[in-house]
């Protein structure tokens, strides 16, 4: 009985845990990344228009809001609660190269949906959430701002697609290399 | 073809007898006039806009029944903001610009519906199809300016707008707005 309870994941952050809803964020974000991701992919890569394109830009932007929406209620949690501890066994510039990743890992799951919603603001097609809710234009369509918006968008999604790539191969590297475990924190069933 | 060289001579003719007769003929200002068509994609409203159009309106507030208006549009002028899709919707499932480049509106009646409010038949023609619609319409008179402006909701099926994999309407609407803003300077003819 007592050894069930101490087995169960605490809903507050330990020293060495992160809180259930921090791996929920994580997870949920991290899902919503690929997925956004590959279908962003797959859609520019068809060639003028079809039912099927014009489908995936939908699903593509309500991915985008929900990712945005659920970044910054990530962010929130992070600044209010505290995470972990990085391992004792990392060197100094390995610590601040985690911080940097994290940190701009952050910065672009707000501003990879920013530059995307105010693209297709520019491109005067609004968007409307889940085909259900239509969400305000926040910009006036203008042909300037919808080039240097895709730029930015497309490139930003690519400086994000590096980051996570760097972010899952450091933590593979942890759980075959470094052994030390660091993974179980966002992947409870692991441990 | 017989067909409309008679019509050609017929709307010469009628031209050159408004002019002989000196009728008061609006002058269309086509850059302070738009044409707009609304489809809607996934519930998101999609502004399109025909760049190149002429019209021919005659008006007379005083004689409103008298009135006419008539419209042609260059389909392959409808602009979505990018090229790509620009090409596509002149193409065959949409509007086939190739085969029907022009679609028009040609009025038959004109009703006053209160205040300055007409309500507009006449016959829409796009892709060769045509239909008898009701085009409500607001005048505005601004010293010898007259400003039209009305939105006409339209099934693009009942055109064969969007054909083949785009027949079915859950991606692209059926329901599709015209809406248009027409302002021109009454003047002799």
């Amino acid at each position: 009985m007592l050894a069930m309870q101490t087995k169960r994941q605490p809903s507050f952050a330990t020293p060495n845990g992160y809180t259930r809803i921090a791996i929920a964020f994580h997870w949920a974000i991290a899902l919503l990344i690929v997925s956004g991701f590959t279908i962003g992919w797959i859609m520019t890569r068809i060639p003028g228009f079809t039912p099927e394109k014009l489908r995936y830009f939908s699903w593509h932007k309500w991915i985008g809001v929900t990712a945005f929406a659920l970044a910054l209620a990530r962010i929130l949690w992070r600044l209010t609660h505290e995470a972990p501890p990085l391992p004792p066994g990392m060197s100094a510039w390995q610590r601040t190269a985690a911080n940097a990743v994290h940190g701009l890992l952050y910065l672009l799951m707000i501003a990879v949906p920013v530059t995307g919603y105010l693209y297709s603001s520019a491109a005067n097609v609004p968007v409307v959430y889940l085909g259900l809710i239509p969400l305000p234009r926040i910009i006036d369509p203008n042909p300037e701002w919808k080039a240097i918006l895709k730029t930015a968008h497309i490139t930003l999604d690519y400086g994000l697609g590096v980051l996570v790539l760097a972010h899952v191969a450091a933590a593979l590297k942890h759980q075959w290399i470094d052994r030390d475990k660091l993974l179980a924190r966002m992947i409870p069933f692991l441990k | 073809m017989k067909a409309s060289f008679y019509r050609y001579m017929l709307a010469a003719f009628a031209a050159a007898a408004m002019a002989a007769a000196g009728v008061a003929h609006a002058q269309v200002d086509a850059a302070k006039s738009s044409i707009v068509a609304t489809s809607k994609q996934m519930n998101v409203p999609v502004d399109g806009k025909f760049t190149k159009f002429t019209a021919q309106i005659s008006f007379d507030p005083a004689k409103p029944t008298a009135g006419s208006a008539q419209f042609t549009i260059d389909v392959a002028s409808y602009d979505l903001g990018d090229k790509e899709y620009n090409q596509q919707v002149a193409g065959k499932d949409w509007f086939d610009a190739k085969t029907y480049p022009s679609a028009t509106f040609v009025s038959s009646a004109i009703a006053p519906a209160g205040g300055n409010k007409y309500n507009v038949s006449g016959k829409l023609t796009i892709k060769g199809k045509s239909q008898n619609v009701v085009v409500p319409v607001t005048v505005t008179q601004q010293g010898a300016t007259q400003v039209f402006d009305g939105a006409l909701p339209i099934k693009r099926s009942a055109f064969d707008v969007g054909t083949g994999e785009w027949k079915d309407t859950s991606v692209v609407a059926d329901d599709v707005t015209i809406k248009f803003h027409i302002v021109a300077a009454a003047k002799k003819g």
